[in-house]
This record gives C-alpha cells, structure tokens and sequence, in this order.
C-alpha cells in the first residue's frame, strides 16, 4: 500500500498535536492509506504515541531539545532524511511558517516538488488532488505534479474536518538519530516572543481585522476586546500597517497573510482589491463599516451599516454572554 | 563582497484576473506586470549595502518571459543596481526549475557574499524558490528577514508564528529572503532611469544553462474563478439590535461560534 508521511506540529510542551495536523490525518485516515507520522521536539515521543486514534500505523520521532527552535539546516537533514526512510509517496504538513520555509529545501535536496498553501486536498486512490488559489485568491488552480518523487503538499489550516480518535493500535516509534549542531551555519541567537500569544492569523479560526475606520491606534484594543471574548487573533490592513499603527505581522492580503479563517470579522475596513483578495476564502465574513457602499460587503456573508464604535463594544457583550452559556 | 538579487515580474496587486478561455492559465490581455513588492526589499536591501560600503556590486537576476522580463530588471538597475541577468522561460516555470536556472546563472556570475530575494512573490504564494535556491548553492538561508546587519557574518531578525521574531546569526555566503520593514525602497529617478539603458544586461536561456522545461515538478492546470458569494445579509436595526441578530446568525445559521 502506498504510504503517506504526516509532519505533525505540536505546541512546545502540550504534547498535543496541532488541529492542523489532525485535519491531515482524518483526511489520510478516511483515504484508508497507510499513515506514518514525523515528529520532532520535546515531547515528540508522547505527541507521537498519541497518533494511535487518528490511525498512524509507525512514527518518525526525535525527542530532542535541538527541535524547539525551528534551524533550516537541521531539520532539513532530519525531515528529508525520514522522507527517505518512510518510503512515502505523499508527504503532507500544514502550511504554517515553518513548514513553509522547510519544505521547498527539503523538496529541493530530494529534487522533487512541495507546494505550500494548498486548499482543497482528496484522495483517487492513494493519489492526491490538490488545488490552491493564485493571484491570492482571485483565481485558484489544480496542481499537476511531475517527476517521481515524494510529493509534498502543504495545506493551509482550517480547510479539512477534524474526525475523532478511534480506539487504534500501537504506533511504532522510529527514531531518528540525534541532530548534530555541529558545522552549522545558522544559529538563532536570541526570540522576541510577541505580545499577544495567539494563533498566527494563517491557523486562526476566528479573525478579527482592523482598517482605518477605527481613526487610531489605540483604538484597537476594542477588537481585542472582541478578539479576547471568542479566542479570535486580530488582523489589520494595509493601509493601517502603513500608518504605524499595528506591525506588517498582522497584515491580511496580498501583501501581508492570506487567511481563511472559519469566521473573518471586518471592522472599519472598506475592502480594496489586494485585501480582498487576501481573505475571501474565509468561510463566513462579517463587514461592519459606516458607509454601506463600501466594497467589502460584496464579499460579506453578514453586513452591519453602522458606527464601529456602538457596534463593537455592542458584539463584544454579545459574544461574552454567549460565549459564556 | 558582490550582491546577487533575485526578482520576478508579476501581476500589480489591483489588476483584475481573468481566465484563457480554456482554463489553462490567466488571460495576460491588459495586465500591469510590476517588480514583486517583496523583491523591492530585496534590491533596496542591496543597493544600500553598495552605497554603506559593505557590498562592492549588485547584480540583479529573473527568470521568465525574456520580453516583459527586461522592463522589471531595468527598473532595478534604475534604482541603482549594477547589472542585471535574465534567463528566458516561460512564464509558468515551476519553483524547483526557477531555482535551478537561478542557481546556474548566479554560478555563471561568480563569487557572492550575499543572495537576496523577496520572502514569496504575491502570484502563485509559493514561498519557494529563495529556499530552493539556497539548496542549490549550499548556502544557509533565512526567510521573512525584516532586518538585516552585515559584518563578519550576517545578523538578521525574521517573523516567525504569532508576531514573535528571531534574531539569526548566520555565516556568509547566505540567502536572505526580505519581508516588508526591511527598509523602504527607492524610487528610480530620471537620472538613473538613463544610466539603466547602458548598463549591461546579460541574457541566458534555458538551454544555454543545460535545462529543459520537461524537468519541472509542478504545473498549475485547471483555472478555475472563485464562485459567486450569495448576497450578503444586510442586519439592521440599533447596534444592540444588530449585534445580537449577528450574534443569532453565527450561532444558529453559520455555525462558527
């Protein structure tokens, strides 16, 4: 049978697996393909031994401190050299930062293809269907792939359902020889953690995004407010970006993150192209906006006509007492 | 130390995209082709590095349409880069391929201290080829750079997952893929727009650098344009009012809360 290799992330010390990375494997587990997974950190081991439910038959894992911080060159080594152990045809990740910036190297050592944001994922067989948007969603195409090689596909989180564990087997751990740090030539001297400590806005599944509507800065802790009340990360446009008011890291379009979160909420942003473009792949989108003829509601699925200011603070009790229930 | 900087044509950000009538690719009728606003960054980056006496020469590279190629290259060497290498391809060259010939034409070039190219480019958001191209010439890399020092070595801060940042060290050579804060790049000016027409531009294909197209990996097939959204509804009343019928909806008829 063909196999599959999922790359499963796991926060550092819950030792539980990212929803992306369970998204991934229901969808393997429901294409009935023989499934390995490749986990590498502190904790890999009971991250891995978890995988049981989900249908992993044989874990690659490196239970190694050297693997909670991300080093291209070490994992490049690991991953590519687990790529060639597992025999897998299809390796699958989410396509967050890391693996983003992972996979086209490793795809390039193993001279084969990876491709990153994907949207769509099936199963013919133990061959992968796979299409992604371009032009940051104005458009979106099928990927053709070539060549003989493990191909790596990278989905965007939020995309697939998340199944439930079933009762499962034992997984059988592989693992990889410890890393050698030796004749590297990148190191990571130092982290500035964020402010917020929340999900990146690629693996959100509630955004709440910012335009210049909210007239400053300091007007944005009212969307922190909403955000805080529904697990939300805060987004921004470009044009406030732009202005200073919040880092390029919270930019959503097509010059800052592409998102496509379960619920988009859009306050005070009248919706140019190029932010369009960035997040109407989201599943539901609400614009709240004081001119009703801004171009965001074309993309909305729920317009609110209104004065962001009542409005939000208005959503934010809302939500805390349905939230709350 | 010389500069090698990679940077592709693609689309402007407020052009409207449309399909070939047979779905195989975008129709390019009336588009504004632009250098990607992250590989602006990325020669910026270069040229500064020349102007504070860190780097002795810029060199500017793209793959693609040898015709439209040109003008983006010009552009870069109107900003102030030195000279500029294209490698003439079809426009949908995958990422593996495009690193390749980067890679060929780069080693053509000589020696560099420094690759750079944007983090992605805003068309097909692969996010590949600077790391491809890395592989290829065995240097060490780091993406979504939004500060760079060069010294002995390279120190450069990068944006990982939830706004947080890493401070890298790396040796050079190395290839740095620029993110937005970088710095702010210039404009051409009139006077370095004519200096761009005499300066040299090199041109190979992808023959000359011993590929063929046949050893792509990827191709996007299929176009296909998003699906109209049903209209959106409209929620009226106070904002009390509005706020709890949204809040209905997203319980009861969106189900996402």
């Amino acid at each position: 049978m063909s196999k599959v290799l999922v790359f499963t992330e796991f926060a550092p010390g819950s030792n539980q697996a990212k929803k992306g990375a369970l998204e991934l494997l229901t969808a393997t587990r429901q294409a009935g393909l023989h499934t390995q997974a490749l986990v590498l950190g502190s904790g890999a081991q009971t991250v891995a031994q978890s995988l049981a439910g989900w249908g992993v038959k044989e874990a690659f894992v490196s239970d190694h401190a050297d693997f909670d911080r991300y080093n291209p060159e070490l994992f490049a080594e690991a991953v590519a050299s687990a790529i060639r152990d597992s025999g897998a045809e299809v390796v699958l990740a989410t396509s967050s930062m890391l693996a983003r910036d992972l996979f086209p190297r490793v795809a390039a050592r193993l001279d084969t293809a990876a491709v990153s944001d994907c949207t769509e994922l099936k199963f013919s067989g133990s061959a992968p269907q796979v299409r992604r948007p371009l032009y940051a969603g104005k458009c979106s195409a099928e990927v053709s792939f070539m060549g003989s090689g493990p191909k790596m596909i990278l989905m965007r989180a939020n995309q697939l359902p998340v199944g439930e564990p079933t009762g499962g087997g034992a997984v059988q751990i592989k693992t990889i020889p410890s890393p050698s740090s030796q004749g590297l030539r990148s190191l990571i001297k130092d982290v500035v953690k964020g402010a917020t400590g929340k999900l990146d806005l690629t693996e959100a599944n509630i955004i709440v995004a910012g335009g210049r509507g909210l007239k400053e800065a300091s007007n944005f802790k009212l969307l922190n407010d909403l955000a805080d009340t529904c697990g939300a990360t805060v987004g921004a446009s470009r044009a406030v970006v732009d202005a200073g008011w919040v880092p390029h890291s919270m930019q959503v379009g097509q010059t800052g993150k592409t998102v496509a979160p379960s619920l988009y909420i859009a306050v005070g942003i009248s919706g140019a192209i190029q932010h369009l473009a960035g997040m109407s792949g989201s599943k539901v989108i609400v614009a709240i906006n004081k001119d009703a003829n801004a171009p965001i509601f074309q993309k909305a699925t729920y317009g609110i006509v209104g004065d962001l200011f009542d409005v939000v603070p208005a959503l934010t009790t809302e939500f805390k007492s349905l939230l709350s229930q | 130390m010389r500069v090698a900087v990679c940077i592709k044509q693609v689309p402007d950000t407020e052009t409207k995209i449309k399909l070939k009538p047979d779905a195989s690719g975008i129709d390019p009728t009336g588009i504004k082709w632009v250098m990607n606003p992250y590989d602006e960054f990325a020669v910026e980056e270069g040229i500064k590095l020349r102007e504070g006496g860190k780097a002795t020469q810029v060199i500017v590279f793209s793959v693609g349409p040898k015709a439209r190629v040109v003008e983006t290259l010009r552009t870069a060497l109107a900003m102030g880069a030195d000279e500029g290498v294209v490698v003439d391809a079809a426009e949908d060259l995958d990422p593996s391929l495009t690193a390749k010939a980067l890679a060929k034409a780069i080693q053509a070039e000589g020696e560099f201290g420094l690759v750079l190219t944007g983090k992605l480019a805003i068309d097909d958001n692969l996010a590949s080829v600077g790391q491809m191209l890395a592989e290829a010439l065995q240097l060490p890399h780091a993406t979504v750079v939004s500060k760079l020092e060069v010294g002995d070595s390279l120190t450069a801060e990068r944006e990982v997952e939830g706004g947080s940042k890493e401070i890298l060290s790396l040796q050079k050579p190395a290839l740095i893929g620029a993110n937005k804060g970088l710095n702010t790049p210039r404009y051409a000016s009139l006077p370095g727009i004519m200096k761009a027409k005499k300066k040299v531009l090199k041109e190979h294909s992808l023959a000359s650098l011993g590929l063929d197209a046949s050893q792509a990996k990827v191709k996007h097939v299929a176009f296909a344009l998003p699906a109209d959204k049903p209209p959106v509804k409209m929620l009226d009343g106070d904002a009390a009012a509005q706020a709890k019928s949204l809040a209905g909806f997203l319980r009861n008829e969106a189900k996402v809360l």
